[in-house]
């Protein structure tokens, strides 16, 4: 801390031009693997999410089959997205990024490695087929019976020892912020899953158990879960992907260390009150619905820190954005993350609560967010990890990642747009009284009014799916090619 | 690395000095709007605490409570509304229709109760469905379309489990072999000849015969249907379960009987009063 040197401009600083250090072998085979795991459920989750969408406006689409019906499709394409293709994602980019800013080898090693990347496999094998022969206990995001659960408490663990163990073992004098949100994903994912499925099996060789809580403390268990789940799985570890991407990318320092610091803190202490907004209304008592919307409206601006870091990063690297369209992919998820981070705490206010519940606004909320914030940062860092990993010069096509880019963003756009419509049309049709005071809808009244935007969302899911095809075919081709001559420093991350 | 702190170039900012895999951090301070904004939400919820249920035990100032507001808003509706609905019990349904402003009301609180509870098999505005859910939008009535009949429809079913319920069974000619497969061809033909569409004239003259025994008690000699034993008219257009010479035999071989619910236990008087108004309003009340 004592010498401040004045120096004129930072350089963009290649791992070359570091004092040479010992030298360290990062753990990378398991890496890339879990870019493939990323890129192959992702494709799963988004033609899950397409199939599901078209048989929400064509029912003869549910094909009169038990394994083909909405109720089992729907969980397997939200766990496809969230679990296999977000977890993978952060699994992978959290064990290459500790390995980097910690320079140290990941604890445990190759084997460490593809446990972990086997393990995490086989939970979601394991989920999915149980999901597709009806197996489930029926709680959102937490679907998967208890021999499911315990499986992925091991693989978690372990996954927590690797990660502290990596961080213990490092070189670096501080732990960089990335894997701040990286382990307390890691952390608090462990003790939410744990308790969420505290289940007695009915028995060992069958599938059914019955969970501990019931009522409505089972209810406020499954919400504390669910909420969070989106705040550290969804929130917490993509923000640590973003600490670690966006100032690659950009090459330009993080905005702001104390920002990082507060907002990070704000974040995890507000975050694990908020979920009774999800049952406003509801036979939880008045007093824990004051706490869950409080806390949700507390969330806007710890939420959004993150935001401004990711966004103010690139100040003196806007131009950037014209040229790599990867970071484009980064930089519009934070604004998705903005922009979702500011219609939760909307949507936890008690009156507006009780128009968007039960209806298509929170289905559109969900989606700015998981394909906005959560799929776009995944895209940007992968097509940053990809030549990097498979120390390749550069990617195979830039005009393709800006394909990629626009029309994927057209999909989420016709997306959210439709739910909102459809959503708040819902939610006031279920509302309207004639002028006497009678409903003046029928349920069914409601259901063919949403059709149309039912069709719209289908489209929007088309064009994101079209977006990743694009994005594999970039990728395939990028892999395809020589590799990098180590005489093009520039090239070679 | 060792900590060296250094001054960006393009924002003059100070870095923290520390750097990981290439990556530094400037040390810019929290932004004031970010941090004013902050703390505003912390005062708002305060203040909401004061306001409102906190812990339990702590109910807030204002009293609310969402079970309150819930009993206060419907009690508040039920008395808004009660005058309407005291007439409605109060006056005979024939009655009802004479006074405008009450058949109104009525028509409107029976279009919602309706929506809700007949829509499901009788289709949006009573069209029926297919399988023995007939429309109400027509002039023909199984159990008879005048409003006393409609309210006893509704409110006790079709061989439903109430004791007042509307009963009556058509045998099962075919399946209990009351009848050959060669005689129910042949009613079946006469059956068509009712709405002029025979073919086979001989097989119409040897299902008369048949018809006359085993039909016309319930259905009529004309088969013009009986409302009082529920039997429908088969001598127009108007087909239940199909009204072609296949879908007839199959249903003289098995015999039909539609069930629909008594409504008397799940919806108060002055509902079903209101759904037999709007019922027979439809289109072909008598």
């Amino acid at each position: 801390m004592s010498a401040i040197t004045a120096m004129d401009g930072v350089a963009g600083p290649a791992p070359q031009d570091l004092p040479a250090r010992a030298a360290f072998r990062p753990v990378e085979d398991v890496v890339r693997a879990f870019v493939v795991a990323t890129m192959f459920w992702g494709v799963a989750a988004f033609a899950a999410g397409v199939f599901i969408a078209l048989q929400l406006a064509f029912p003869i689409l549910n094909l009169d089959l038990e394994w083909t019906t909405f109720g089992r499709l729907r969980p397997l394409h939200t766990s496809a997205a969230i679990f296999a293709f977000g977890g993978n994602a952060l699994l992978g980019t959290s064990i290459h990024v500790v390995q980097r800013t910690c320079r140290a080898r990941l604890f445990g090693g190759d084997l460490m490695g593809w446990f972990l990347f086997w393990g995490y496999q086989l939970f979601i094998v394991l989920a999915a087929t149980g999901y597709l022969m009806g197996i489930t206990q029926s709680k959102e995001y937490a679907e998967p019976e208890w021999y499911v659960d315990l499986w992925l408490t091991i693989v978690w663990v372990a996954y927590l020892l690797a990660y502290l163990g990596t961080i213990m073992r490092r070189e670096e004098p501080h732990i960089y912020v990335a894997n701040w949100f990286y382990l307390a994903f890691i952390v608090t994912i462990a003790m939410l899953h744990i308790v969420n499925n505290l289940a007695v099996p009915v028995s060992f060789t069958g599938t059914k158990s019955y969970i501990l809580f019931s009522g409505v403390q089972d209810a406020m268990v499954q919400w504390w879960y669910g909420h969070n789940a989106v705040g550290f799985f969804l929130t917490a570890g993509f923000l640590g992907m973003m600490y670690y991407f966006i100032p690659k990318q950009a090459d330009r320092p993080v905005y702001s260390y104390r920002l990082s610091i507060v907002h990070f803190w704000s974040l995890i202490f507000l975050y694990i009150w908020a979920g009774p907004h999800h049952l406003h209304y509801t036979a939880l008592p008045d007093w824990a619905q004051t706490l869950g919307m409080t806390f949700s409206i507390m969330l806007w601006m710890p939420s959004w820190g993150g935001m401004i870091n990711g966004l103010m990063t690139l100040s003196g690297a806007w131009d950037k954005l014209r040229t790599d369209p990867a970071l484009r992919f980064s930089v519009t998820a934070v604004a998705f993350y903005g922009m979702s981070t500011f219609e939760g705490p909307v949507m936890s206010i008690k009156p507006v609560n009780a128009l968007s519940h039960y209806t298509d606004w929170t289905i559109g909320h969900v989606h700015s967010g998981a394909l906005g914030w959560v799929a776009f940062i995944v895209f940007g860092a992968v097509y940053y990890l990809v030549p990097v990993l498979w120390k390749r010069p550069q990617l195979y096509s830039t005009r393709l990642v800006s394909w990629h880019f626009w029309i994927a963003t057209l999909g989420i756009v016709l997306y959210i747009t439709a739910m909102w419509v459809s959503g708040i049309m819902q939610g006031l049709m279920w509302r309207a009284y004639d002028e006497l005071g009678f409903l003046q809808y029928a349920f069914v009244e409601t259901v063919a009014a949403m059709h149309p935007f039912y069709l719209i969302r289908a489209l929007g899911g088309v064009c994101f799916l079209v977006g990743s095809f694009i994005m594999i075919y970039n990728l395939w081709m990028t892999v395809r090619q020589p590799v990098a001559v180590a005489a093009q420093p520039a090239a070679a991350e | 690395m060792p900590t060296k702190i250094e001054k960006d170039a393009v924002t003059g900012t100070m870095t923290t000095g520390h750097e990981w895999d290439g990556i530094r951090e400037l040390n810019t301070p929290l932004p004031k709007w970010w941090l004013w904004v902050f703390y505003a939400t912390i005062v708002w919820s305060i203040g909401y605490y004061v306001l409102y249920p906190t812990l339990p035990g702590l109910n807030g100032i204002l009293g609310w409570s969402q079970r309150a507001e819930l009993a206060d808003g419907m009690a508040a509706e039920r008395e808004r509304i009660r005058p309407m609905l005291d007439r409605i019990r109060a006056t005979p349904v024939t009655e009802i229709r004479n006074q405008p402003d009450l058949a109104a009301f009525a028509v409107a609180g029976g279009r919602a109760a309706f929506a809700d509870n007949c829509a499901p098999c009788h289709g949006a505005g009573g069209a029926g469905a297919k399988g023995g859910f007939p429309s109400l939008a027509d002039d023909e009535w199984i159990w008879g379309g005048d409003p006393d009949a409609i309210q006893r429809t509704v409110a006790f079913g079709i061989r439903s489990a109430h004791p007042e319920t509307r009963q009556s069974q058509m045998p099962r000619f075919g399946t209990d072999g009351l009848l050959t497969p060669a005689q129910i061809s042949d009613t079946a033909e006469f059956v068509l000849s009712l709405s002029g569409r025979a073919a086979v004239p001989v097989a119409v003259e040897r299902g008369r015969a048949i018809y006359a025994e085993q039909c016309a008690a319930c259905h009529g000699a004309e088969g013009r249907g009986m409302a009082e034993l529920g039997a429908p008219s088969l001598a127009d257009q108007i087909w239940l379960y199909g009204g072609d010479k296949a879908a007839i035999e199959h249903s003289i071989q098995v015999a039909r009987g539609g069930v629909m619910p008594a409504w008397t236990d799940r919806l108060d008087e002055a509902t079903i009063r209101m759904l037999t108004l709007y019922v027979h309003q439809l289109g072909g009340g008598r």
